[in-house]
């Protein structure tokens, strides 16, 4: 059984971060960067009335989603829950599209027709964006199941926050997933808050969070997350042990966000203290932490870094321009999408009635 | 050639021709495997098809359910047996705003071709928690599909449909009919399939309609023969089959035919199926109608355990018959 690592190892000498290149490090933090600056800039036109439903930022966690998901190969497969900007991002996806769906725009990801909450991304196995909290979990452990039932060697990534660790469907999926040697990591990231209810204040458990996969003899581990490279090197084990022996697998990434649940959670600022907020953002954020490990390897300098930046924030606009300039669904397209049979007008689909509008 | 088997067998032949057809097709469910199905629908599948297509779960609907959701995205096609359909309200979350929504929320970029198979039904003496009849409320949510086979060349012909479906089916059953038999083609004679989406004239007549699904078409026929011989009353007896699609046009041409229509419909009055089809007749055939729609349901208040009024509280032929006497034109 692993636990958590206690001894301050340099997780940049592991052999997954020794076989990064220059280029593919600068990648990720550029990755990190572009995920805060579009979510900066949809945090600035959301306030500004530009866009309805909830906006669950994940600034602060961008290493948890980068970091992952950069281990992924061909059959490795991706799902989380509602704050999803990051992941989506991580994967491939392009700021137009998200930025458009967040606009309710015809343009985006699901055509308007899922908002924030919901990003997906099958061509690039990015399966949603999932609004319940921890309803998500059965289906990535189907996902998982879905790759060793297709003899494919690969795993499935569920994400989850703290708070989700309490449903109900998670305890189900860890009991199924050790039981019938399912190919899945649940990473918990865990900021600290579930909504605004403390981790002590929501959760009963011995040690942290993962500690409590013990419980169905499953591995866990605990990661830091202000450390991309701890954060894949951690992941990287418990990846290549579900693709090679199937066996499932609790992380618990130790994160933080800067902003509240979601936006629209007003008391964000009273359930936590402002120093802890400022401590965090010196001292642990991801991408500061990441930029200056970078500028000590000699692989960036510090122009470098602020041209990244700059060119982020400029693609983020771009995308703001993209999604306020892209056209509405139409009326028409509220009927869409809802069955498969229909909307690819087969036999079937051209049998008996399926809408009762009228 | 037809052969004389039961509802149960009919079904397992269903499910079995399914598995040699296509090798994503997955059992899975409570007791389905080495127990052989708690009511002995998947009797001898799991010796002939193994662990890997029939599987034993734990008890964990939510978790089993969504995990068939989960696996479908990719492409296997898992067909997954509630032992009762009363158990969705420990899954609903999966059974809706994962395999109802999941292709609407990502703009059709994914879909859940699942079935959640199991029996729906009152009458069999095990109380309010295990006698809900929820097709109403599952056709109720765009997205999903929902069958109630009463026959069982019906319910062999639509599992294959069902499971062939890109769309989550709700395939929903009865215990007091896994026993019941009747003339299902012969497998040598080809591929019986029955499409969703058609319902079918059990009895032709003239008098008056009763539409209805699962084993209330049973208790149709049983009134229609009473009602027939004791009241010359010639009853048009309509099987939807199929729920969510809805064969309106035969709704519409039974009632246009005879104008007066008895709605059989084992779940309770407040919505529902036969609510949806009366609106369907108000707003497409008022204009057809002598006598106002009728409807026979369950009598509105949780399943009664007693043994002593069960049956009075479902729909029967006596209650049928009661209330086709109620609006039959005076012969």
């Amino acid at each position: 059984m692993s636990s958590a690592t206690s001894s301050p190892l340099d997780f940049a000498n592991s052999p997954i971060n020794q076989s990064l290149t220059p280029e593919r490090k600068i990648e990720l933090f550029t990755q990190m960067v572009r995920i805060r600056r579009f979510e900066q800039a949809a945090l600035k036109y959301y306030q500004a009335g530009r866009m309805t439903g909830f906006l669950h930022l994940y600034i602060g966690q961008e290493s948890v989603a980068v970091g992952t998901i950069s281990l992924g190969g061909e059959h490795d497969h991706f799902i989380t829950a509602y704050r999803d900007h990051g992941h989506a991002l991580a994967v491939g996806m392009g700021m137009n599209e998200c930025m458009a769906e967040m606009y309710g725009k015809q343009t985006g990801c699901s055509k308007g027709k899922g908002g924030s909450m919901h990003f997906f991304a099958p061509d690039k196995n990015f399966w949603g964006g999932h609004g319940i909290v921890g309803g998500q979990t059965p289906l990535g452990l189907g996902l998982a199941y879905g790759v060793k039932y297709l003899n494919r060697e690969g795993c499935c990534l569920c994400y989850l926050g703290d708070g989700a660790v309490n449903q109900g469907a998670f305890h189900e999926s860890l009991n199924i997933a050790a039981l019938f040697d399912i190919p899945i990591i649940y990473v918990i990231e865990n900021n600290g808050y579930s909504m605004g209810t403390s981790q002590k204040r929501s959760s009963a458990y011995r040690g942290c969070l993962a500690q409590r996969a013990e419980a169905y003899d499953m591995e866990w581990d605990v990661i830091d997350g202000s450390d991309i490279y701890e954060v894949r090197a951690k992941t990287h084990i418990a990846m290549e042990r579900a693709r090679k022996e199937h066996k499932p697998c609790i992380l618990e990434i130790d994160t933080y966000r800067y902003y509240g649940h979601s936006v629209a959670d007003a008391n964000h600022k009273k359930y936590r203290t402002p120093e802890e907020i400022e401590s965090y953002k010196q001292n642990h954020d991801p991408i500061n932490v990441f930029r200056r490990k970078l500028v000590n390897e000699g692989v960036l300098t510090e122009q470098q870094a602020d041209a990244i930046s700059k060119a982020a924030a400029e693609e983020a606009a771009a995308s703001v321009k993209f999604a306020e300039e892209s056209p509405a669904p139409t009326i028409a397209d509220i009927s869409t999408d809802v069955y498969w049979e229909t909307d690819n007008n087969t036999e079937a689909s051209k049998i008996g009635r399926h809408f009762f509008n009228d | 050639m037809s052969r004389i088997i039961t509802y149960r067998e009919a079904l397992r032949e269903g499910l079995d021709e399914e598995l040699a057809r296509d090798p994503n097709v997955v059992l899975m469910g409570e007791e389905v495997a080495q127990y052989n199905g708690a009511y002995k629908v998947t009797e001898g599948l799991w010796k002939k098809w193994g662990d890997k297509r029939v599987v034993d779960t734990p008890i964990s609907e939510a978790g089993f359910i969504g995990m068939g959701i989960g696996a479908s995205m990719l492409g296997v096609r898992p067909v997954m047996e509630l032992m009762f359909w009363s158990f969705h309200s420990v899954a609903f979350d999966q059974l809706v705003n994962n395999a109802a929504c999941v292709r609407y929320m990502s703009g059709g970029l994914c879909n859940a071709p699942i079935v959640v198979r199991g029996p729906a039904n009152g009458g069999t003496g095990v109380g309010a928690t295990h006698s809900h009849i929820p097709e109403g409320l599952f056709a109720a949510f765009p997205g999903l599909k929902v069958v109630s086979p009463a026959t069982p060349a019906d319910v062999k012909g639509l599992i294959k449909s069902s499971i062939r479906d890109n769309d989550p089916v709700y395939f929903m059953e009865n215990t007091l009919l896994y026993g019941m038999t009747g003339e299902v083609p012969d497998p040598a004679d080809g591929d019986f399939v029955i499409p969703l989406g058609v319902a079918d004239l059990k009895r032709e007549g003239s008098d008056i309609s009763l539409i209805a699904h699962g084993r209330s078409v049973i208790h149709c026929l049983a009134a229609a023969e009473t009602l027939q011989k004791e009241h010359g009353i010639s009853c048009d007896v309509l099987d939807l089959r199929s729920i969510r699609p809805l064969d309106q046009d035969a709704i519409l041409k039974s009632v246009m035919k005879t104008n007066r229509v008895v709605l059989v419909d084992e779940s309770k009055p407040f919505g529902g199926v036969s609510a949806m089809v009366c609106t369907l007749i108000q707003d497409h055939a008022f204009d057809y109608l002598d006598a106002p729609i009728k409807r026979v349901c369950t009598i509105d208040a949780p399943a009664i355990y007693s043994p002593h009024v069960e049956n009075e509280q479902l729909p029967n032929p006596k209650r049928i018959i009661e209330k086709v006497l109620s609006i039959a034109k005076s012969k």
